[in-house]
């Protein structure tokens, strides 16, 4: 893995009609890396992924893909980037090849043997020469991804790809998407305001809300300092009394409670409990999920 | 850039616009045979019994006539002289003026058609040029390609005028192949007058000639070829300014039928002129009808078209290439 980074994006912002919607975003990906990018709907995601795409022109800041500057070298920026913003949205009336065709024109760089190989890598050969229009929403998926692949990118972006997909649909798109990081060596950002998504299928994270990022970090380490402790005693008052004197307790749906995660004071409680004539039945720990993560640091803003 | 260019013609024939405007001329253009043809037949029974030749063997005796008369003015008296000549062509080539061959119908197609229905089927090709691409999101991937957005935009604007060619062409192929059926292929000689000019109310003759049907004919497509190209670039813009189809066709359609109904209404309105709608009628110029505007000539109606659609080009091509797309 080389640490040239594959996008660079620097304090970003884009003012429209005087309102600040994006405020100085900045992140990087490195190559092989799935950097998931996180926020509730309004928050400002696919914002910035146009501008990084050349859809919008930002009002400042800096965007680089490859090292080419995505405003002052359009074109060769552009060679690097294979996107799908918002739903793929192809040509209806034309069918699947012709479609790949069409976008593969475009760039004379893109050899035209390149078509069957990304049919391959999608799996689509037996559909594709069928219209568009007839095609399901996971064939549409990975239709676009393989328009998005075509000419070779380093940077693959995907504003949610998992909109109205199934579940095993869902799951099909996590291992794809893993799999081009791994074998292709390929950086990929996806969007998302589904959290149990981004925890299953990035490697870092940043959550943004408001039009700012507030936090980047590697998934585990976000998730490790949420860390909590289930325990299941009896009886479930006494154990709440006596756990509320050390730590904040927080009663669990089927009669559990629920702790702070801190190693070394731990066995202090449990010696607490036992001491005091509690049984203590279960004590486990628990990666929370990104959900309370996310309400955590934006301090319980309402995912709207 | 014929990649670019081949792309988008690809989507317009997938699209079957071009296949339901041929549809529509090759059914229109029947109509109107047969309504020229019923025109035809009720004049011959007017003139009754009455040969063609007789009546127009009386014409030449009129003009010669008038001609002898010694209080004519020389303007005037050159003009009856072109008359009689392009009358006596028609007795000795025996051609029935009345009774047209397929030319003739193209030619009077194309007139009555240059300043609605002809900018009616350009714009149903062009009206969702570019705003089908926005309202259906494929605008997203079209742009993010390593291709700068003029160029985009530039190929699509060359398929408009490929497609508008291929409209015009359409037009004049197939009225002159349906129409030969019931008034025969001939007729290309046919000597006409052209080079009237109106001034007031007076109809200047001064520069009149005749010329040969088929030179005619070509002028004639040739303006209404730059018409649809004037037509194609304003709908085009707008296509780039509106996402909705719908709206594109509207305000256009609006703007022609406002263009047909002023005509009719404007003669006292003077700056009306600077409008591109009632400048359509560019053949009317040829044959020497009367102007809706005093003032109006063929020069200023293609200088005021040419101003719209040059206008019309740059805004398209600035708003296209700065506009941020959501």
């Amino acid at each position: 893995m080389s640490n040239n980074p594959a996008l660079e994006v620097e304090n970003l912002t884009k003012k429209i009609k005087g309102k600040q919607i994006i405020k100085g975003v900045s992140f990087t990906l490195f190559p092989g890396e799935v950097f998931g990018f996180l926020g509730p709907n309004g928050a400002g995601k696919t914002t910035t992924i146009r501008m990084i795409v050349g859809l919008i022109s930002p009002t400042s800041g800096t965007i680089k893909i490859g090292g080419k500057n995505v405003r002052t070298q359009f074109t060769e920026a552009m060679k690097h980037l294979g996107c799908i913003v918002e739903n793929p949205e192809l040509y209806p009336y034309l069918t699947g090849w012709e479609n790949l065709e069409h976008f593969a024109k475009m760039d004379p760089s893109i050899p035209m043997t390149r078509l069957q190989e990304v049919v391959d890598l999608v799996g689509m050969h037996n559909r594709i020469h069928d219209r568009v229009s007839t095609y399901s929403l996971g064939m549409r998926q990975r239709l676009g991804i393989a328009q998005a692949l075509l000419g070779k990118p380093k940077v693959l972006i995907l504003d949610e790809p998992t909109n109205g997909l199934d579940p095993a649909g869902i799951r099909e798109m996590r291992e794809f998407i893993r799999q081009l990081a791994r074998d292709e060596n390929l950086s990929v950002l996806v969007s998302s305001h589904l959290l149990s998504e981004i925890q299953l299928m990035c490697d870092r994270v940043a959550i943004i809300s408001k039009g700012a990022v507030i936090r980047t970090d590697s998934v585990e380490k976000l998730l490790a300092e949420q860390e909590r402790v289930i325990w299941k005693a009896e009886p479930i008052d006494r154990a709440k009394e006596l756990l509320l004197e050390e730590t904040e307790v927080q009663e669990g749906i089927d009669g559990t409670l629920i702790t702070l995660y801190n190693e070394p004071l731990l066995p202090q409680w449990n010696e607490k409990l036992v001491l005091a004539g509690v049984k203590v039945k279960e004590m486990r720990t628990q990666l929370p999920s990104l959900e309370d993560l996310f309400l955590e640091v934006t301090g319980g803003e309402t995912i709207d | 850039m014929i990649n670019l260019v081949r792309n988008e013609m690809l989507k317009l024939l997938r699209k079957k616009r071009l296949y339901v405007i041929v549809l529509i001329i090759a059914f229109l253009v029947p109509l109107f045979t047969y309504a020229q043809f019923k025109t035809i037949q009720e004049q011959r029974e007017k003139l009754g019994a009455q040969d063609w030749r007789t009546a127009l063997q009386q014409e030449i005796t009129d003009t010669q006539n008038r001609l002898s008369s010694s209080r004519l003015q020389d303007e005037w008296r050159k003009y009856l002289k072109i008359r009689l000549s392009q009358q006596q062509y028609y007795l000795e080539n025996d051609i029935d003026p009345r009774a047209p061959g397929a030319p003739t119908f193209m030619r009077v197609f194309v007139e009555n058609s240059i300043d609605l229905l002809l900018p009616l089927l350009v714009m149903v090709i062009v009206a969702d040029l570019v705003s089908s691409e926005a309202s259906g999101g494929t605008i997203k991937l079209l742009l993010t390609r390593p291709v700068k957005r003029w160029r985009i935009l530039l190929s699509k604007y060359l398929a408009m005028l490929l497609s508008v060619s291929f409209i015009v062409l359409s037009v004049a192929v197939l009225s002159y192949l349906i129409s030969g059926v019931v008034f025969g292929y001939g007729g290309w000689n046919m000597p006409l007058l052209t080079g009237f000019a109106v001034s007031g109310d007076e109809l200047l003759t001064e520069n009149v000639h005749i010329v040969p049907q088929w030179q005619y004919i070509l002028m004639e497509f040739g303006l209404v070829w730059y018409v649809c190209v004037i037509v194609g670039t304003l709908t085009f813009m707008l296509s780039v300014l509106l996402r909705s189809t719908a709206a594109v066709m509207g305000i256009m359609l609006a703007a022609l039928i406002a263009g047909a109904i002023l005509v009719n209404m404007v003669s006292s309105w003077e700056s009306a002129k600077y409008f591109f709608m009632v400048n359509l009628n560019l053949t009317n110029y040829v044959s020497g009808m009367a102007t809706p505007i005093e003032g109006m000539s063929l020069g200023f109606s293609m200088a005021v078209l040419a101003v719209w659609g040059i206008a019309g080009f740059i805004i398209a091509f600035v708003t296209f290439s700065k506009r941020d797309i959501y």
